[in-house]
């Protein structure tokens, strides 16, 4: 097992390599001279001339490229050109922004998702897991952004239940901060909340007919201890390196709901800087997030591997 | 002491720090965009420019009606050869960080507007050459010609004024904390969230002010932005969307106010900017492009795409603007003398794209346009862009036909020069008539109304009947705004100022 | 887009489960009802200039944000198009993107995938690093980025979700093909001495159908909501051509006052990927061994 982390631990510097290559180069892709559009309403030539030369423009790629990863690997990420914000203070500030909303939403797709699972394992062809799956396809199908704004209309304007959009920090108003974030939390973690529970359903299934399970039963001890205790604990094992994977696929997959409930938190902030062509926030949120996402996967692979006593030796 | 007396000290005591609780007042406005950077040598956006009208006073302001105020120049002299203008400042008036405003501010903060790397108010400023302090109060500023537009450049970002010495000590990274005159100071910003400002107690007109804080939320969103409006977490918010009016009008709680933009949207033509010009039908053939704009019916482009929240026009300036050219009024739709035109042009059906950015309201009028100009025989492919893309495509003449909107300056100069002189860098159509440029010219160096009027109309004459541009309507700014809101006023240039406004 | 259907391949097999019979066939019955929707929804694409009666790009300048009514069936939307025409038409837009996208993902993936499984060694290597590295960008980001960088069109569209969704099929691939390479039928058609693009196409592309199927189903799904999404931020089928997401990307700003134009284009879609959904998922029941009695 040793070798299986060290390998794993290794494979990362190749892997985030490859992420600064590709996000470097997905930027030169993009069609148009940033300088103008950075360049704001007047598009005054010499802002242009400016520009060009603050950002390298006039250098080859290769150069802009050694440009970039040497600031990386002096903790210096570039800064906005919009707002002449450094990308990494941006990103400091919006880290605990997106993290609170994925920890919100991983939590609603827990509580939703995984007694669901186990519900409809345990009633296997029965009621509840026909609306359990019924639940898991609605969570799988339905677009996130529309949700979104079909939620701010029910719940903010028609019953003023909820604020429509903003955020409040938590250690300004801990009620409003919640008040903001459970619509958004909801939206992406009910899609997650499907697959965990079809995760769930399956992996309690299995677990549900082994044989310790029936030895269990077969000692007389009670259903709720033998499904808590006994199935639930192993057959969660597969589902907690799923949800940390699926964790890492929020930080990033928030886009469209950031843009929808005026979150300000990382998709927000990568979507506008595309549009506005604004370089160096958009490697920077993009190198940060791919970081965390392979460290994530690693930490996912190494859970795996201690939760699971079959792969131990 | 005796208790009379005691008691009376208490219920006033009492009575202030209820006050002072009841005045805790904070204003939250509803921004469509977030702006750029805070510091107004650099910046570049409009919208950046409404937090500026509460956080950076200027020389000069504009009213509602377009006319220049001083706001920290008291009063201003123009030489008689008019190449040099003289003005007096305010006396008494502090910077936020202490510091004085006098004349020596006012050439720094001038010079700083010149000079720094990356600057966007050089052209703004090109005329000035010089700033003398000729006493701590009065300031000449020296022109290296008569230049009419400067008053309204300097009750602009170019007319902002900076405390010297903390720009002096941030640099370039002055728009992080700016430090300015007016009468809320820069207290936080979180990139996309908020733009909070506190009261400045020694603010010169503090009498006008009613709010400790303001706090702008950007949110690009229309329909969350009313939404928030709604939910009562925003007071105020710009730019509605022309389609909720309806809902917001029904609710008692909530208030509308309009008025007619100073910018405008209109139809740029390539008619030289590239090779393209050659091939582009429109750009070929003047006629061509008389038969294009017969072909639209302004109103119903207004009706259908703006929902009649807008202002028919066909100039660089709206109809009751002081300077529209009376000469030559709007053309009406005439489908059959555009089809004579284009037979006579031997180009009966004419094919060209329409360069449309992706945003809602271009596309809708884009739509409108291609669905109106085929009865004229017009085959008009509508060729959509991001906004970055279309920009530089434009820049480097790659299309036929643009959907641009510009959004306005005070003086119709700043709509017209950069747009139609030869080689300026808003000349997307690569426009060039040595004649038009001569005329604009003359605008720029004459004061007198009557006789600029006369020039315009001149300048009409040409520009309407060569068409590098088509004109279509000038927008209304649309605001929402809470009924406990009061006191707010409505200017041509969009821009919020909190003077005289409360809440109650 | 989530790779995390592919990881139940990855999970130890335990005894194997007999279903009930009735739960196999309401399953297949539920799978079988997705597969109907697919072939009406390909129908209705299909036909649509019979099915459509008006014009989906003609405007009716009377008619702007019409309610539905007997000429109107959905509504009309806000230059006075008829909903109804614009949704079947619509059809074709978004099932266009839905399966090119994933036919340029399994064409571009497959074959990656196949090449890293069976050479190994240095090119396994590489490929599974710079997999690794397109996998850990966001999805969403990379298709708005190649998106704006082709320009903003429903072809440009397809190829951006394509070239996002590769990865996830040369992962899937990988592990099949690295599962199939041990079989006892690959040594022997090696030992007979069949080159190895023989034993690829003929031996190990037929035992690694079953799961990319599964995979393809589900990914069209995610294609569709994902052309939704690009449309939704501008990017995508541009108007007025017709297409769900770009429908609900103007329809956002009337919610209140025409919400037909938000609902009909939305159910449309929801439908569609649920019907994808559900044959991905009797697809992947037919397969698996554990469903068998």
């Amino acid at each position: 097992m040793q070798r299986e982390l060290l390998r794993r631990l290794a494979s990362i510097i190749p892997t985030l390599f490859c992420v600064s290559i590709l996000i470097f180069g997905l930027q030169q892709l993009l069609p148009g001279d940033p300088a103008v559009m950075l360049a704001g309403e007047d598009r005054d030539p010499s802002v242009i001339a400016y520009l060009h030369q603050k950002l390298h423009l006039d250098q080859p790629v290769a150069v802009r490229y050694l440009y970039w990863i040497a600031g990386v690997a002096h903790g210096d990420l570039g800064e906005s050109v919009r707002t002449q914000e450094p990308v990494l203070q941006l990103i400091l500030q919006k880290l605990p922004v997106t993290i609170e909303l994925a920890f919100l939403a991983m939590a609603i797709a827990i509580a939703i998702g995984i007694p669901a699972g186990v519900l409809a394992a345990l009633s296997k062809d029965g009621p509840w897991d026909l609306f359990a799956n019924a639940l898991a396809l609605w969570g799988l199908s339905t677009p996130n952004f529309w949700l979104g704004i079909m939620m701010i209309l029910l719940f903010s304007v028609h019953l003023g239940w909820l604020p429509a959009s903003g955020y409040v920090s938590p250690l300004e108003d801990l009620r409003a901060n919640l008040a903001a974030m459970i619509m958004p939390a909801f939206v992406l973690g009910n899609a997650i909340a499907a697959v965990l529970m079809r995760h769930t359903r399956s992996a309690m299934l299995q677990v549900l007919n082994a044989d310790y399970v029936r030895t269990a039963r077969a000692k007389g001890l009670p259903p709720w201890t033998v499904i808590v205790h006994h199935a639930l604990r192993n057959a969660l094992t597969p589902v907690i390196t799923l949800g940390a994977l699926e964790f890492g696929t929020l930080l990033s997959g928030s886009v469209l709901t950031e843009q929808v409930f005026s979150i300000p938190g990382f998709g927000k902030l990568v979507v506008d800087a595309v549009f506005n062509r604004d370089y160096a926030v958009i490697q920077g949120v993009v190198l940060f997030t791919a970081s965390a996402y392979v460290l994530l996967n690693l930490l996912a692979d190494i859970a795996y591997l201690l939760l699971n006593p079959r792969l131990r030796s | 002491m005796p208790i009379r007396r005691i008691s009376q000290i208490l219920v006033v005591l009492f009575i202030s720090l209820f006050s002072s609780i009841a005045s805790a007042q904070t204003l939250r406005i509803g921004l469509a965009e977030d702006p750029d950077v805070l510091d107004p040598t650099l910046a570049r956006t409009f919208v950046g420019r409404i937090v500026f009208a509460s956080l950076c006073d200027k020389l000069f302001d504009i009213d509602e009606h377009l006319n220049i105020i001083g706001q920290l120049a008291t009063s201003w002299q123009w030489a008689p050869d008019n190449k040099s203008l003289t003005i007096k400042l305010r006396k008494g008036v502090l910077f936020q960080d202490g510091e004085k405003f006098d004349a020596a501010a006012v050439k720094f903060n001038i010079e700083r507007h010149k000079t720094m790397p990356g600057s966007n108010r050089r052209g703004e400023l090109a005329p000035v050459t010089s700033v003398d302090v000729m006493d701590p109060y009065t300031v000449r500023i020296n022109l290296s010609e008569p230049f009419a537009p400067l008053l309204a450049a300097l009750a602009d970002r170019a007319g902002m004024m900076v405390s010297p010495k903390a720009a002096l000590k941030e640099g370039d990274k002055f728009g992080n904390h700016p430090v300015c005159s007016g009468p809320f100071k820069f207290s936080e910003r979180v990139a996309q969230d908020r733009i909070v400002l506190d009261r400045f107690p020694d603010y010169w007109n503090k009498a006008a002010i009613h709010f400790d804080k303001i706090i702008f939320m950007p949110i690009p969103d229309a329909a969350v932005r009313l939404a928030n409006l709604r939910a009562g977490q925003l007071d105020l918010i710009e730019r509605v969307a022309a389609s909720d009016l309806p809902t917001i009008a029904s609710d008692a709680r909530f208030k509308i106010a309009r008025t007619t933009e100073i910018g405008y949207q209109g139809i740029t033509i390539n008619v030289g900017k590239s090779a393209q010009a050659k091939s582009n039908p429109l750009g070929r053939d003047p006629r061509v492009r008389e038969a294009f704009e017969l072909s639209l019916d302004r109103q119903g482009i207004v009706q259908v795409a703006m929902d009649g929240e807008a202002q028919v026009g066909n100039q660089w300036v709206s109809p009751n603007n002081p300077f529209y050219a009376k000469n030559v009024p709007i053309p009406q739709r005439n489908v059959e003398k555009a089809k004579a035109l284009l037979k006579a042009a031997g180009d009966e059906h004419p094919m060209f794209t329409l360069l449309t950015p992706t945003t809602s309201d271009a596309q809708k009028i884009a739509q409108v346009v291609q669905a109106m100009a085929k009865d004229a025989g017009f085959d008009v492919k509508i060729l959509a862009a991001e906004f970055a893309t279309s920009l530089n495509m434009a820049d480097t003449g790659q299309f036929d036909a643009y959907v641009l909107a510009w959004s306005g300056r005070a003086d119709p100069d700043g709509n017209l020069y950069s747009f139609d002189v030869c080689k300026q860098p808003l000349n997307y159509a690569g426009y060039c008539n040595p004649e038009v440029d001569a005329l604009i010219n003359e605008s720029r160096a004459t004061r007198d109304p009557t006789q600029r009027q006369k020039v315009f109309n001149a300048v009409a004459q040409h520009v309407l009947s060569d068409r590098p541009i088509i004109y279509l309507f000038h927008r209304h700014w649309l605001w929402a705004y809470s009924s406990k809101l009061s006191g707010f006023r409505t200017f041509p240039d969009g821009l919020i100022r909190v003077q005289g406004m409360s809440l109650h | 887009m989530t790779s995390v259907d592919t990881l139940e391949s990855s999970f130890p097999v335990a005894a194997p489960v007999g279903q009930p019979w009735y739960r196999r066939i309401l399953r297949q019955k539920l799978a079988f009802i997705g597969l109907l929707v697919v072939i009406l929804f390909l129908t209705v694409a299909l036909f649509a200039p019979w099915i459509a009666a008006l014009d989906p790009n003609a405007t009716h300048w009377d008619a702007i944000r019409h309610a539905p009514d007997r000429m109107y069936w959905f509504g009309a939307d806000e230059l006075g198009r008829d909903v109804y025409a614009r949704v079947i038409w619509g059809a074709r837009a978004s099932l266009l993107a839905g399966i090119t996208s994933v036919s340029i993902a399994l064409l571009f993936g497959v074959p990656i995938g196949m090449a890293a499984g069976l050479v190994g060694g240095w090119v396994d290597l590489l490929i599974a690093r710079i997999t690794d590295a397109f996998l850990a960008c966001p999805f969403l980001i990379l298709a708005i980025a190649l998106a704006a960088f082709l320009g903003p069109s429903l072809t440009n569209a397809m190829i951006a979700i394509g070239i996002s969704a590769t990865p996830i099929f040369v992962r899937l691939t990988r592990a099949q093909v690295l599962q199939v390479k041990v079989e006892d039928y690959i040594e022997a058609a090696r030992s007979v001495g069949n080159s190895p693009w023989r034993i690829a196409w003929r031996h190990v592309l037929p035992n690694i159908v079953a799961p990319l199927l599964v995979q393809s189903s589900l990914a069209i799904a995610s294609a569709v909501i994902a052309e939704a999404s690009l449309s939704f931020l501008g990017l995508g089928q541009q108007p007025p051509a017709p297409s769900w997401g770009s429908m609900l990307n103007t329809a956002k700003d009337y919610l209140d006052q025409a919400p037909w134009m938000a609902i009909f284009p939305g159910m449309s879609i929801f439908f569609l990927v649920l019907a994808f959904n559900l044959v991905g998922d009797g697809l992947r029941d037919l397969f698996d061994p554990r469903s068998r009695s």
